[in-house]
């Protein structure tokens, strides 16, 4: 490959006391991708995602983000690299409107200090517009002009799903980790989302690696999966490859001879 | 009813959302800058309290209602400013000089009792900051020569570059426009980038951190702002005393302010003033019923204490969005009568909300 990959990580482990949660997973997330972590409950995927935005600190291993090494930073200077996220339950900001929400999507890109914020100079007045009208572009793009000026607390699930997408779109993102985006949607705003994933890799040009479960989702809009279990690397390839290959199907349903000890011996 | 088209994007950064705004708070305005003139020496006096524990309040607001980080040592706060400004005013600097030394002490201060707020959270913080206000306390008590100690300390008149002034009427439009600039300040910090980011971390820590805030510089910041706020009403409230000792900025003070933002309404500018308005009409409000009760209640010892606790407990159990919560639900009722309905404004339920990560 001629161009480096957006974000490497190599031999990455978590240990949480006695548990190993992610052991030696290493993988890379190319420019303009979708790359998705699959596995059962408890494989360590959100673990892997919570790591990359620096929420948890890894045991061992190494990740590069475009160039920086990552591994030693806080959580929001990872954000101000370029890295967004969503969470799986979602963290708005609940007592706020969905444009103030949307506003905070802006804080990496904000000028002036607290003094000229204090007395509201008329550069500030003018980085507000500014932040504004970005923040009018992705209400756009997301179909989210109804719901401009509604408090979090009081709308739908599913809305609330594409308010954080929203937020994390108006850092203005290199790499999106999206944890769970489809879960707790019905299948109209599923397809919605798989719209949506599209339209931010190829307008937007941003890289995306998600968490996700859904597997006519992932086999639509991913390029690349990576199934684990147990914390455990187990296959990474193509959507359609992953899905048929014998250690991703006896991750999810066992093995053959398992289902054997199951069944009732007739006399 | 109002309706409001939006069609610039200034709409939403202005202060007056519509002309409403600019008709009746020009009527405040302008009802408060002849007050003075108006009403009894008395009453004007009670006006200049209300408007001095209402920047304490906007700094316990700034901190509590939109940052989320409780403090019950506010006094504490207001203590330092206090005496600073007594003992800067002693060795006779100019008013505007020894106001700013007294913020700039408070909320340096302030900073370092922020320090604990980026370990701990809710009831421990609010431990935290107790345990300092004491330490506080027992400073000013101890540190007779410059404090006097327990006998207290007489500050001197407003020394105005040379004019000395003990005008109840100067003192009044003092405080009156430093109200007006403190709010327009606070505003404006809510209206930017540092007003939302406090806003996000009391919200959602985790996400804010993900939104790029960096937890640390901004809870210091709220919190050195919120006490440079409570050091200036304290150096205010100073000069309004006259005479300051070591236990007008015990906990009691502090319970005060807390009711303040509580009964006033939590996360809501207009509730800082309505509590101020709250802690200082009450006693009167009693005093003035005393004579109509029968005399087993009216001229009962305790009565302000017990009132004040039945209404901060009335409040947290049917309004905990305080006055300013009523008072909008009141303002709502006439923008939409007759179609209001009962639960236009309810809470959500505690089960419908997604669960957290911390």
């Amino acid at each position: 490959m001629s161009t480096p990959p957006l974000l490497s990580v190599e031999n990455l482990s978590v240990r949480f006391g006695g548990i190993t949660a992610v052991s030696n997973i290493s993988f890379d997330v190319r420019r303009r991708e979708v790359f998705t972590l699959i596995g059962p409950n408890g494989a360590g995927k959100t673990t892997v995602l919570n790591i990359i935005s620096r929420i948890y600190q890894q045991t061992a291993g190494n990740i590069n983000f475009d160039g920086y090494c990552i591994t030693g930073m806080k959580p929001d200077a990872v954000a101000g690299l370029g890295i967004a996220r969503t969470f799986q339950n979602i963290e708005l900001f609940e007592h706020a409107t969905v444009l103030q929400n949307l506003l905070i999507g802006r804080h990496t890109r904000r000028q002036g200090n607290f003094w000229q914020h204090l007395f509201f100079t008329p550069s500030v007045r003018e980085a507000e517009r500014a932040a504004r009208e970005k923040v009018e572009e992705v209400i756009e793009f997301l179909d989210l002009q109804h719901y401009r000026d509604l408090v979090i607390a009081g709308l739908p699930y599913g809305i609330r799903k594409v308010v954080e997408l929203a937020r994390a779109l108006c850092i203005e993102p290199r790499l999106l980790l999206l944890d769970e985006p489809s879960s707790g949607l019905n299948p109209e705003e599923t397809n919605d989302l798989a719209f949506w994933i599209d339209d931010i890799r190829e307008e937007l040009g941003i890289a995306i690696l998600m968490v996700e479960h859904d597997m006519s989702l992932v086999s639509r809009v991913s390029d690349r999966v990576l199934a684990m279990n147990y914390g455990e690397f187990v296959a990474l390839g193509s959507p359609d490859d992953v899905k048929v290959h014998p250690g991703v199907i006896e991750a999810y349903l066992g093995k053959g001879n398992d289902i054997s000890l199951l069944r009732r011996h007739l006399p | 009813m109002r309706f409001i088209f939006k069609t610039s994007y200034d709409q939403d950064i202005r202060l007056a959302r519509h002309s409403g705004y600019v008709f009746w708070y020009g009527l405040l305005l302008a009802a408060l800058s002849v007050a003075p003139f108006v009403l009894p020496v008395y009453w004007s006096s009670l006006i200049t309290m209300t408007m001095i524990y209402g920047i304490v309040g906007l700094g316990l607001m700034l901190l509590s209602g939109f940052t989320g980080l409780f403090s019950i040592g506010h006094a504490a706060f207001m203590g330092v400013g206090a005496y600073m400004q007594g003992v800067l005013t002693a060795q006779g600097w100019p008013f505007p000089f020894a106001l700013a030394a007294s913020m700039v002490s408070s909320a340096a201060v302030g900073a370092v009792v922020g320090l604990p707020a980026l370990r701990v959270r809710g009831l421990y913080l609010a431990i935290a900051t107790l345990a300092f206000a004491f330490i506080v306390q027992e400073v000013i008590v101890r540190w007779e020569s410059v404090t006097g100690g327990n006998r207290g300390m007489a500050v001197g008149m407003i020394n105005l570059f040379g004019w000395k002034t003990g005008s109840p009427i100067v003192f009044y439009y003092i405080c009156f426009a430093l109200t007006v600039l403190t709010t327009l300040g606070v505003l404006n910090l809510l209206r930017s980038p540092t007003g939302r980011a406090f806003v996000a971390i009391r919200d959602s820590e985790v996400s804010a951190q993900s939104m790029g805030v960096t937890l640390a510089y901004y809870k210091t910041l709220s919190f050195a702002v919120s006490a440079s706020l409570a050091g200036l009403g304290g150096a205010l409230s100073a000069h309004m005393l006259r005479f300051i000792t070591p236990d007008q900025f015990g906990i009691v003070q502090s319970i005060d302010l807390l009711l303040i933002v509580m009964i006033g309404g939590l996360g809501s500018i207009h509730g800082a003033f309505f509590g101020a308005l709250f802690l200082i009409l009450t006693p009167q409000v009693i005093a003035l019923s005393k004579d109509y009760l029968p005399p087993a209640i009216g001229q009962t010892v305790g009565l302000q204490s017990v009132l004040y606790g039945l209404v901060l407990i009335a409040f947290v159990l049917f309004e905990p969005t305080g006055i300013y919560g009523r008072w909008v639900k009141i303002r709502t009722w006439f923008e939409l009568a007759p179609l209001y309905r009962k639960n236009l404004l309810k809470r959500q339920r505690r089960f419908q909300k997604t669960e957290r990560l911390t």
